[in-house]
């Protein structure tokens, strides 16, 4: 069982602005498994998503990663001037691979014919779509996503979810947030943060 | 997956960053060309304030250029990484699997090319508004290849630590300024060396010290701000 954790986070607390977030959260995502954080506005979610990401080092715990972590985050890191082919070639390069064409992934999410527009014309879920081509690029085992579903239309979460449930099937993992019913993915466990009371099933 | 942390792959990933960093510079050269504007009003205002008699003005042409050089060079650091830290394009840069070291030294590298290097090449010619002999010339251009290196690099280091801030343009002057002294005092001393015909070698050298210490720490600070800054 042990081997097949990818993710395991042992006693996280974390504060901001003298609140207390959550405590004493401990879960472990195995290979295959899509975990959901939830909680209303403002509970915690983002930070916690970006302390797994290993963006936010301001927490107390543990968190192990057996593999990368590759997040999409509320901000799509998209500059406006570059198109989105140069966006995801900038993505690509600075993972060091060369070997993936970024033209075949954003054709997989409907972006065929947009690869030369630059990212600042593109509408809002366009560009959340750009954001997730990265997803396609990235071998790493671990998701984490904050928000995957936000701007997307109807068809682009389907796609989406899609994406997410080959990436389980192919034994990775899946950590995100969402406000939807995402019926498409089967989800393994749920992590609600609600004020002080987190709870894990 | 396997061939990360390979030396192929990590150069690949610095080539990456500046590929990008000099697109960007390509399809916004305001970012280029302000500073460069900003260089050229200070020095021709000069000889229109202080005086006209090329004498006295090759006297302080030295100190002129060279704050003028450092002025523009701090102004266009205020954004190195504000916007990419807004965007989110940050996040994306530090979760790389590749050394932060030298992505940050490919940054840095990338500012000094499209913001530091220019004015570097036209701040000499500048300073023959202000009666700089050609012999001065080349050893401001000297002076400024050795020293804007160094502003880049240390300046990033400020730049990274407010990454974060909304409003740090002010607090980046204050953080950095102090660090930038040394080089404005050694590299308008080299010039003003020169000038009396006196040897220079000693100040670039000094500077090209202070470089390789950069060179070496300047890009741990950088990563290391940029971790805080982001958390």
């Amino acid at each position: 069982m042990t081997t097949n954790v990818l993710l395991r986070a042992e006693d996280l607390a974390c504060e901001r602005d003298e609140r207390l977030l959550f405590s004493g959260l401990s879960f472990a995502v195995g290979r295959g498994e899509a975990w959901r954080v939830e909680g209303p506005n403002g509970a915690g979610k983002t930070t916690l998503l970006r302390l797994l990401a290993g963006l936010n080092r301001l927490y107390e715990g543990r968190v192990c990663c057996a593999g990368r972590v590759a997040w999409v985050g509320h901000r799509a890191g998209l500059k406006g001037v570059l198109t989105a082919r140069e966006n995801l070639a900038w993505y690509v390069g600075l993972q060091g691979r060369a070997d993936v064409d970024p033209d075949a992934a954003l054709s997989r999410l409907g972006l065929r014919g947009f690869e030369d527009q630059p990212c600042e014309q593109l509408s809002a879920g366009q560009q959340k779509r750009v954001a997730l081509a990265r997803l396609l690029l990235d071998p790493a085992p671990i998701w984490v996503l904050d928000e995957p579903f936000a701007a997307l239309d109807v068809q682009g979460v389907a796609l989406l979810e899609q994406i997410c449930v080959a990436h389980l099937q192919h034994g990775g993992a899946l950590i995100f947030s969402t406000h939807q019913e995402s019926a498409g993915i089967p989800l393994s466990g749920n992590i609600a943060i609600q004020g002080t009371g987190t709870i894990c099933e | 997956m396997n061939e990360n942390g390979t030396g192929g792959s990590l150069l690949r990933a610095m080539y990456a960053q500046f590929r990008r960093d000099l697109l960007m510079a390509y399809r916004h050269p305001q970012d280029v060309l302000n500073p460069i504007a900003f260089l050229v009003m200070v020095i021709t205002l000069f000889p229109l304030a202080v005086t006209p008699e090329a004498s006295r003005l090759a006297e302080i042409a030295p100190g002129v250029v060279w704050v003028a050089a450092l002025l523009a060079t701090l102004l266009s650091l205020d954004s190195l990484f504000r916007s990419d830290a807004e965007d989110g394009a940050l996040e994306l840069f530090l979760l790389s699997p590749h050394s932060l070291f030298f992505l940050c030294l490919a940054r840095a590298g990338s500012h000094w090319v499209t913001v530091a290097l220019p004015l570097a090449i036209c701040a000499p010619l500048l300073g023959y508004l202000l009666s700089l002999s050609p012999h001065a010339m080349w050893v401001m251009f000297l002076a400024l290849l050795v020293g804007t290196p160094l502003l880049s690099l240390v300046g990033a280091i400020g730049a990274a630590l407010l990454a974060g801030v909304q409003r740090g343009g002010v607090l980046l002057f204050l953080l950095i300024l102090p660090l930038f002294v040394p080089v404005l005092v050694f590299g308008a001393g080299a010039v003003m060396a020169a000038q009396q015909a006196l040897p220079y070698v000693g100040h670039l050298a000094l500077l090209g010290s202070m470089l390789a210490l950069a060179l070496a720490l300047a890009p741990f600070a950088i990563s290391a701000s940029l971790r805080v800054a982001l958390s």
